[in-house]
């Protein structure tokens, strides 16, 4: 909880700040839209999140906004699918995806890195080979689709219904990941999947799964980005997403080792990204500078996180009062396990 | 070191504890775990810094501020973890850190390294070449390296920290005896083990610790189990082993032709009756761990038929055994017997949250009853259940990895090393709640490198050797020598046929 919370305070204070030097921030259209993307960041975030408790990760995201995008819109727009239809193969596609990766990391013990990079190069080249490297959309004002639009940019009890798709699907996430054996079984995997083997668990099934999960989030981010942009263009739609994806999950306290996460800090973690994005329209700050100042709102926002924790114990690596054979205190070096 | 003190955050470690070494003698260091040895070696080698207390070498105070200080004045530590790096050759491990360098091309000096590392090994009669890579050497060849690391630096001090806890009994002799050579040429050594028969063997002086103190000493002639033992856990601990109860059923348990990794050509066979505990000797690699580990379905084994009373097992990988109630307490507790960074609850339960759970969804109250049960039952000393394992003591760790089973029911339980490094009084719990297993009709198996643990313990002892059981001995014919004589394949008369 500590860590949601320290998150929680550098999130205010940055609202704070942003509203001080801009009031335009807490203008409700500004508020609205914000709402509008933490949602659709959100969902995919949340899938990302699970796959790095498990001490994986998952860089072909982005690649596959794009390919499932794309497709959707052909479906629907060229080849004229019925919308349920084309809506459950852009849920299913990545989830399929998601199949491949896992099979591939388990069973042929290739490392998520590679696979994932390679799926990140792969999809991206499908997009713009199936578009023909042309953009694709909806029309000019979705027409036909104004119901599937309306959940990418309308509103749900006065919210943005991304944001409230994200609320539904973070208590769910919640429950699973924090309530339920299956949640248990991918903290386990990810702390010692040894230990978690040699206690029964189906490792590789668990570790399989929480990519097929993912792939089955960020399905649901991929038709929504896909309305909300209305214009895919193969090569660029969903490039990087994958880097907010991991950047809020690691801002949210998951620790790329494994075994470390929470729903609550992956959302937060995604808002704070979202407000920094604001905050450089907002203030200003030349676009150019975007990445950059994420990139070092994240680094101090975990350089803060270790700096608290080693205080916490004592300087230099964590000292545990016992170690393995009691014999008094051990110092263990901070790293990968 | 006079009056060392040394504190860490919550647990004071160390409290005015004296420790004196005279030229070319043999210091044992005794006590339970975290009464403080490790701390003390640890700050004698430069690792940590005490609070209080100074360090003096021939009656000169030092300041040890770290471990190139430490190296300086003569001290070289063995650890009980060894320090190797096994992509590395012999030379590349003994000149790790202090690499002799070319003196125009920066490159390192492979040449002299080689030369100067030979020698060495041949003085610690190790018979292997300087260019063999660490990964081709087995457990005891790789300490040897590490002492010729330390021999490398000129050590004057020596600490050594557990040499033999993963060493077949061979193995410990030859270490013993070079040990006694190093002494004999000049160098003091600080011992620190839980095997009191190897210190009464070799030590001039024993020192013991209890909770951070000074426990008192023992000169020469007054160095006897029970004496080091009184003085470790500060009381007399009676019938260390408990007797044996009646044998059950013969023939109970029946495994045929359990083949493993380590020797994917030969099968073994074995029979364990009902409420004994079959002891497993042999030496290390002799494939023991890896049978049982085939057993535990942790490696597939299409061929093997392993019944249980009159019904055959079908264990095609862990989660099978589980449900057939074959457990096991593996080796390596850290590695895959417990997830250390989980709490003790999260632990006791991995293996069976899905009995706490409603629709896939963990009823905590329920699941945090049955850790307090098995930590109650158990005597597990933490504060609480949701304390991180890691913060546990091993003996502690170990009665964890032992709820997570009780709290299912066990009808075969295998124990693999089940009290390596783990102090006196925690042994003999172990050895006791075995014991009531064993009563309560659980077939108890149980792996073992410590020859005292097998000839006290079990009922029967099978000996293995190279992937093959050579035979099984009644607990009338087991004798130290009819073991290591089997474990090198030798039968014997007294061994019967494994089934």
């Amino acid at each position: 909880m500590k860590k949601e919370l320290g998150i929680s305070v550098l999130l205010v204070m940055l609202c704070t700040v942003v509203a001080v030097l801009n009031p335009r921030f807490l203008s409700a259209v500004n508020l609205f839209n914000l709402a509008n993307l933490v949602g659709m960041f959100g969902i995919f975030g949340i899938g990302m999140g699970l796959v790095i408790i498990t001490g994986g990760i998952d860089l072909s995201v982005g690649s596959m906004f794009a390919l499932s995008g794309v497709l959707l819109a052909m479906m629907l727009r060229e080849w004229h699918w019925a919308w349920p239809l084309a809506l459950l193969a852009t849920l299913a596609l990545p989830m399929l995806l998601g199949v491949v990766h896992g099979f591939l990391i388990t069973r042929l013990r290739i490392q998520a890195f590679i696979v994932t990079l390679c799926g990140l190069l792969i999809y991206r080249g499908l997009a713009r080979f199936i578009a023909d490297d042309s953009t694709k959309g909806f029309g000019a004002n979705a027409e036909g689709f104004e119901r599937l639009r309306d959940l990418a940019k309308g509103e749900l009890f006065h919210l943005p219904s991304p944001f409230v798709i994200l609320l539904v699907i973070a208590v769910v996430m919640w429950l699973v990941l924090h309530r339920s054996v299956y949640g248990r079984y991918l903290f386990a995997v990810g702390r010692n999947e040894e230990a978690a083997r040699y206690s029964g668990i189906r490792t590789r099934l668990v570790i399989g799964s929480s990519y097929v999960l993912a792939g089955l989030l960020t399905g649901l981010s991929a038709i929504l980005f896909a309305f909300y942009t209305n214009s895919i263009s193969p090569s660029t739609h969903g490039n990087f997403y994958e880097l907010y994806g991991i950047a809020a999950a690691v801002l949210g306290g998951c620790s790329l080792r494994g075994g470390e996460g929470s729903i609550l800090g992956i959302v937060i973690g995604t808002a704070l990204l979202q407000v920094l994005q604001n905050l450089v329209n907002l203030l200003m700050i030349p676009s150019s500078l975007n990445f950059a100042v994420m990139g070092g709102v994240v680094l101090i926002g975990v350089l803060a996180d270790e700096l608290l924790r080693a205080r916490r114990q004592t300087p230099k690596g964590v000292v545990a009062p016992a170690d393995h054979q009691g014999n008094g205190p051990t110092v263990v070096p901070p790293g990968p396990k | 070191m006079r009056g060392i003190g040394k504190r860490f955050p919550g647990v004071v470690a160390l409290d005015e504890v004296d420790l004196a070494v005279h030229d070319a003698e043999m210091v044992g260091l005794i006590g339970e775990n975290g009464a403080g040895k490790s701390t003390l070696m640890k700050i004698l080698g430069g690792v940590y810094q005490p609070d209080a207390g100074e360090i003096r070498i021939d009656n000169q105070t030092v300041q040890i501020h770290n471990v190139a200080d430490s190296i300086r004045h003569g001290i070289a530590v063995i650890h009980q973890e060894l320090n190797v790096l096994d992509n590395l050759d012999v030379a590349g491990n003994v000149f790790l850190g202090r690499e002799p360098t070319h003196r125009w091309s920066g490159l390192i000096d492979r040449r002299k390294i080689h030369d100067q590392t030979e020698p060495l090994l041949r003085r610690l009669g190790l018979n292997v070449s300087s260019r063999t890579s660490l990964d081709r050497l087995s457990l005891a060849q790789q300490q040897l390296v590490e002492i010729a690391k330390a021999l490398s630096l000129n050590a004057r001090i020596l600490i050594m920290d557990e040499p033999t806890s993963s060493l077949t009994l061979t193995e410990t002799q030859r270490l013993l005896e070079l040990v006694l050579e190093l002494q004999k040429q000049g160098v003091s050594i600080v011992y620190i083990s839980h095997r009191l028969t190897e210190l009464d063997c070799i030590a001039d002086r024993v020192v013991g610790l209890r909770d951070g103190r000074n426990a008192g000493e023992l000169g020469a002639d007054e160095i006897t189990h029970d004496r080091m033992v009184r003085m470790m856990v500060g009381r007399a601990i009676q019938s260390f082993y408990v007797e044996p109860t009646a044998p059950g059923t013969a023939g109970y348990f029946r495994v045929r032709n359990v083949r493993s990794r380590a020797y994917p050509d030969r099968a073994v066979s074995f029979d364990a009756a009902r409420g004994e505990i079959l002891g497993f000797a042999g030496l290390v690699g002799a494939g023991r761990s890896e049978m049982a580990e085939s057993l535990f379905g942790v490696d597939e084994d299409p061929s093997s038929e392993i019944f249980l009373g009159d019904r055959q097992l079908a264990i095609s990988n862990v989660g099978d055994a589980i449900a057939e109630g074959l457990f096991l307490m593996p080796e390596d507790r850290r590695g895959t017997g417990l997830v250390t960074e989980m709490c003790v609850r999260e632990n006791i339960t991995l293996a069976s949250v899905p009995r706490y759970a409603v629709a896939g969804l963990v009823q905590s109250g329920r699941e945090r009853e049955a850790a307090q049960r098995q930590k109650q039952k158990l005597h597990i000393k933490t504060p609480t259940v949701e304390t991180l394992v890691r913060n546990l003591s091993g003996g502690n760790q170990q009665k964890v990895v032992l709820g997570k089973w009780l709290s299912l029911e066990p009808k075969v339980m295998i124990f693999d090393e089940p009290t390596r490094g783990i102090d006196v009084g925690a042994k003999a719990e172990i050895y006791r709640l075995m014991r009531d297993l064993a009563a309560a009709g659980t077939v108890v198996i149980m792996i073992s490198s410590d020859m005292e643990e097998v000839l006290h313990v079990s009922d029967r002892v099978a000996v293995m050797h190279e992937g093959r059981i050579t035979g099984v001995l009644d607990r009338a014919d087991c004798t130290e020598k009819n073991i290591m004589q089997m474990a090198v394949g030798v039968t014997v008369a007294a061994a019967r046929p494994p089934c």
